[in-house]
Formats: structure tokens, sequence, C-alpha cells
């Protein structure tokens, strides 16, 4: 595992001190898949550069597996930095080294045998699916690839953490789709910690089980990504999955909001809530998908006019939250 | 010198064409060595000075604001002489160092003083071209300092110090011919000896003709390790991927 506690980083001194980081606190569990996303300015830079050590927090410390590794001193930090495994944004991979060269770093800083070396390299190719591209300079990559050497470089030292520094920014969507694969499988079968730092929502609820929205160095609300989509008032959880537009309602219908509140939403849900209020239920828009396993998302339907409180009601019994929105998609966003 | 001191009799005379070889040739010998040995001094002492230097800076791996300082004005100072003046400036050290103050090895101290003040300059500005996130990459995968160094900024370099030790070797010629007037022999001396002084124009233009080949030929070398050591130029000539492969895996 790696936590945070108490994390608090201050550049500069006086009255031009700039608080980036304010007591941060949480923890990734062996297995989990934590995300922190805010957007540019928020701090995650920072965060990145003191959970890797390459900074020192002002105060407060970073945990991993028990072990406190804030306050060491700079050579015991060389040490302690190769507990952590970091994927780079943009990969960082050394022009001038081949793929297995770069993998190798890691291994050779710490002074392994060539011949070991070479084998651990040949494994951690294979693993990221890259064992024929092993003498294959960065510019003979592709973005993907790249990010699979860099992450094949992150695990070489077999650490139990490993840091996502916005791994998958700038990457395609069929690139991002592998490498997200790829890190879930990790997680699965080397039961790593993953901090998954990133500024985009859309990879977040593809990678993560937990996710924090860093804001100003505050974490501004977090929680289990499910727990989020299936909570109306998160407004990380709206941030996630954002409404889109629908079609306008019949003359005489009034547009209605469901969001999927409970674990176990009917499938047949629109016809049971028709039998139930004993109207007919038009649908105008939805969005409904399966996160982690769970299934969630909204949809946007037309009723009759009904007493607003029992179509409440019969939406909670479905496990649905209901909220009336009177007209137009303005409307509609100052309620989501 | 010694091949030189023959021909010192025959003044307000031309030299006999057949005779130019046996004069220019072993002058081109000092001048190699002269050259050869100051860059070795230049190169062993201008990478570490360089990185030293570049890491002493802010954003450096052991940032120190005035050390730094203190550092870029003597290596300032050492560029800002013209060669004539700090050949001359520093006759007691060389004298101090050598025991003479004529001759090849007297050459050599003020050549690798000037060297080392360029060049300590040119690796400093060439890690400065390299990405500071390849630093960040190797201190996180558990780096020491001098690992930094050597893996994540000067092998990174390579193609540019190169490129650097190429105009600095063309410098170092130019400079031999000056250190030429105080009886270091070398092409240079025998072009102001023989083609300016005694106005032999044949000798001048061989001197001039092989002054230019020499330093063609060290361009050439030089432009050609840059190629070769630059994965991207290297590789993009080869046609077929199987001997890009080849050369990645040789490399």
């Amino acid at each position: 595992m790696i936590g945070l506690e108490q994390l608090t980083k201050v550049y500069g001194h006086g009255a031009d001190a700039t608080v980036v980081l304010d007591h941060l606190d949480f923890r990734v569990e062996a297995g989990e898949i934590y995300a922190v996303v805010g957007p540019s300015g928020a701090g995650k830079s920072t965060l990145a550069a003191c959970v890797n050590l390459l900074e020192r927090p002002t105060s407060g410390s970073v945990v991993v597996n028990g072990d406190v590794l804030s306050d060491l001193s700079e050579a015991q930090l060389q040490v302690a930095r190769r507990r952590i495994g970091t994927i780079f944004q943009s990969d960082g991979l050394f022009a001038r080294r081949t793929a297995a060269q770069n993998v190798a770093l890691p291994l050779q800083y710490l002074g392994v045998t060539p011949g070991e070396t070479r084998r651990r390299v040949a494994e951690l190719l294979d693993r990221v699916g890259l064992a024929d591209r092993a003498g294959h300079y960065p510019h003979q990559l592709s973005g993907g690839q790249r990010q699979r050497v860099g992450i094949a470089r992150a695990l070489a030292l077999k650490p139990t953490v490993l840091l996502s520094d916005e791994a998958t920014s700038g990457l395609d969507p069929q690139s991002t789709d592998a490498i997200v694969s790829l890190l879930k499988e990790l997680r699965d079968d080397l039961g790593l910690s993953i901090l998954f730092i990133t500024h985009e929502m859309d990879t977040v609820l593809q990678v993560a089980d937990s996710v924090a929205r860093l804001d100003h160095g505050h974490i501004v609300e977090s929680g289990r990504i499910v727990d989020l989509l299936q909570s109306p008032e998160s407004d990380l959880g709206r941030a996630l999955r954002p409404w889109r537009a629908h079609t306008e309602p019949e003359t005489g219908e009034s547009a209605w909001q469901l969001a999927y509140a409970a674990k176990s939403v009917p499938t047949d849900w629109i016809t049971q809530l028709a039998a139930r209020l004993g109207a007919p239920v038009s649908l105008l828009g939805a969005s409904i998908e399966t996160v982690n396993g769970a299934t969630v998302g909204h949809a946007t339907v037309g009723l009759p006019p009904i007493d607003p409180q029992r179509v409440v009601a019969a939406a909670d019994e479905l496990g649905l939250a209901a909220q009336q929105v009177s007209s137009g998609i303005a409307d509609l966003e100052r309620v989501a | 010198m010694s091949a030189l001191g023959g021909f010192g009799v025959l003044a307000n005379q031309t030299v006999p064409l057949g005779e130019i070889p046996a004069l220019v040739l072993p002058a081109l010998g000092e001048t190699l060595i002269m050259v050869g040995i100051t860059m070795a001094i230049v190169v062993i002492v201008g990478i570490p000075l360089g990185s030293i230097i570049f890491n002493l800076a802010p954003g450096g791996l052991f940032e120190n604001r005035s050390l730094h300082t203190v550092l870029s004005w003597v290596i300032s100072i050492g560029r800002s002489l013209p060669f004539l003046i700090l050949m001359a400036a520093i006759i007691p050290f060389t004298r101090l160092i050598t025991g003479t103050n004529i001759g090849i090895p007297a050459a050599v101290v003020p050549m690798s003083i000037a060297g080392i003040a360029f060049f300590t300059r040119i690796v400093e500005n060439s890690l400065r071209s390299i990405p500071p996130s390849y630093a960040r990459v190797a201190k996180a995968s558990g780096a020491s300092n001098l690992q930094v160094i050597r893996t994540a900024q000067l092998n990174e370099a390579v193609p540019s110090i190169i490129g650097g030790l190429t105009i600095n070797t063309i410098a170092m010629i130019e400079y031999s011919a000056i250190a030429g007037t105080i009886g270091a022999g070398g092409i240079g001396y025998v072009a102001v000896t023989y083609g300016y002084q005694r106005f032999d124009n044949t000798v001048m233009g061989v001197t001039i003709v092989i002054l230019v080949a020499t330093v063609a030929a060290v361009q050439l070398i030089g432009d050609r390790l840059v190629r070769f050591t630059t994965p991207q130029l290297r590789t993009s000539s080869s046609s077929s991927s199987s001997s890009r492969l080849k050369t990645a895996v040789q490399a």
C-alpha cells in the first residue's frame, strides 16, 4: 500500500509562501487503483513529485507498506525511490537507448549483473507485449508502445507501488485503452497499488476503483467510483459522467431526470415505472453503462402531469433518484 | 623542431620544391601532436567541469548559486582573453609546470587552458539541450547523482558534445598556429617563418592547403561521429527494418 499522511508542500517563505498541497490524506491499498483528478494548477505534478520522493514534503509523510519514506537522508531516499515505480507523462525514454536498454536502466543503477539484467528485461518487455521491439529506439515506436516501455521500466525493480503521472495524456483513445487494460492486468497479477494522476475524467472511469478530486491543493471530494456515480448529489460523480443533451418533451409532458442511485435497478424500470404511475414514460435521453461491475447511468424521461412526490417515491422504490427539469438544456445544467 | 633546424641557414632563399615535403610533413606531425595532447587534456578536464557547472546552476542536481557564479567567472575570464595575450600572461605558470617556455610542452599549457574554458561552455550548453525530465526519470529509477550525470545527461548529450568537440578541435588547430610563434613548431610556424617572413609563396600555399585539408578532415570525422551516435540519423538511412534492428542490437 501507499498512503499520504497530512502531506503538505509549501513553496517559498513568509509572505511569498504558496501552499501547493494542503494536508493531503489518503491510502491506496494493495490491488487498488486510486485516481487523483484535478484541473491544471491543482497541485497534481507536485503531488507526483512528492510521492516518488523527488521533492521533499514540507510536512507530513509518504508511507509505503508501513515505512515512512519522507524523513530520510538523501542517500536513503535514493534507495527508497526504488520501491515506487513511476510511469511518466510522455514516457521519458532516453532517445539514445533502445527499448531494452531503457528498461535496463533501473537495474543498471542498482548494480544488477548483465546476465540477470538481460533476463529480467526480456521478461518485462514480454510482459508489456513488446518482446519483438527490444532493439527499437524510441523514435521507432508509437506513442502507446513507448508508454508500455515506460511501464516495463517502472516495473523493473519489482515495486509494490506504481505512480502513473499523466501516463495516458496525449495518447490516442486506442492506446489509452491498451495502457489502461495493461495497468489493470498488472494490478491483478502483481497486487500493485496504483496511484493514477490524470486530468482525463474518461480514463478515470475506465481505470480506477476510487478517485479523489484535487483542487487548489485540497482534496475536495473522494470515494469509490461506483458510490460517487450512484450518489446524485456528488459533484465528482456528475463530472465523471456528464449529462448529455436530450430530446425535448412533448407538449403537456414535463422532463424528469432519473439517476441510478442503487446497486440493483431493474433493467425493465421504464415499464415498471409506467405501471406504478399508471402513465406512459417516454425516453428522451439516456446513458447507462457498467463500471467496476455496477450499472451506473442516468436517463431523461418525459411524463404527463403527475404529482411530483408520487414520481419521486415511485422512482425511489426502483433505485432511481428523480428530479424534475422544467425545460431546456440550460436548466438541465443548472440541476446537474 | 629538429626537422626545421636544417633550413635555418637558407635565409632569403625559397625552399626548393623537392624539399617542401621534408619541411611541411614533420611540421604537420607536430601540429597534430600539439592539438592531440591538448584535446585529450581538454576532454578529460572539460567534461567533468562542464557537468559540474551545469549542475551547480539553478535547476541542477546540486544547485549552488555562489559556487556557480565563481566558477562561471573563472571560465569567462579564460574565454575572454585573446589567445596571444593568454599565452604571454601565463608564461610563469607554463614555466612552473613544464620547466620551459618554448616548444611543444610550453604550447600545450596555454592551449589546454584556453581549450578547457571553451569546451566547458560547450559541454554545459550541450547538457542544457537535454530534456530535464531525463534527470527526473533517472532519479526516480534510483540513480545516484553520478549515475544521473553519466546516463541521463552526458550519454544523451554525446552527439551534441561531439559536434562541439569538432568546433573546439578546429579552434585548437588555429591556436596551434599562434603557439607556433613561441617556437612550438608545427604548420603555423612554417607558414609564419617561411611563407610570411620570407615571402615564400609556395610554402605558404602548401601550408594553406594542408590546414584546409586538416580542418576539413576533422569536420568530416566529427560529422560522421555525430551521425553515428544519433539513433534517428543512423537508423533513418538504412532502408530495411531488419538492418535497423541489427544496428540497434549492436549498439
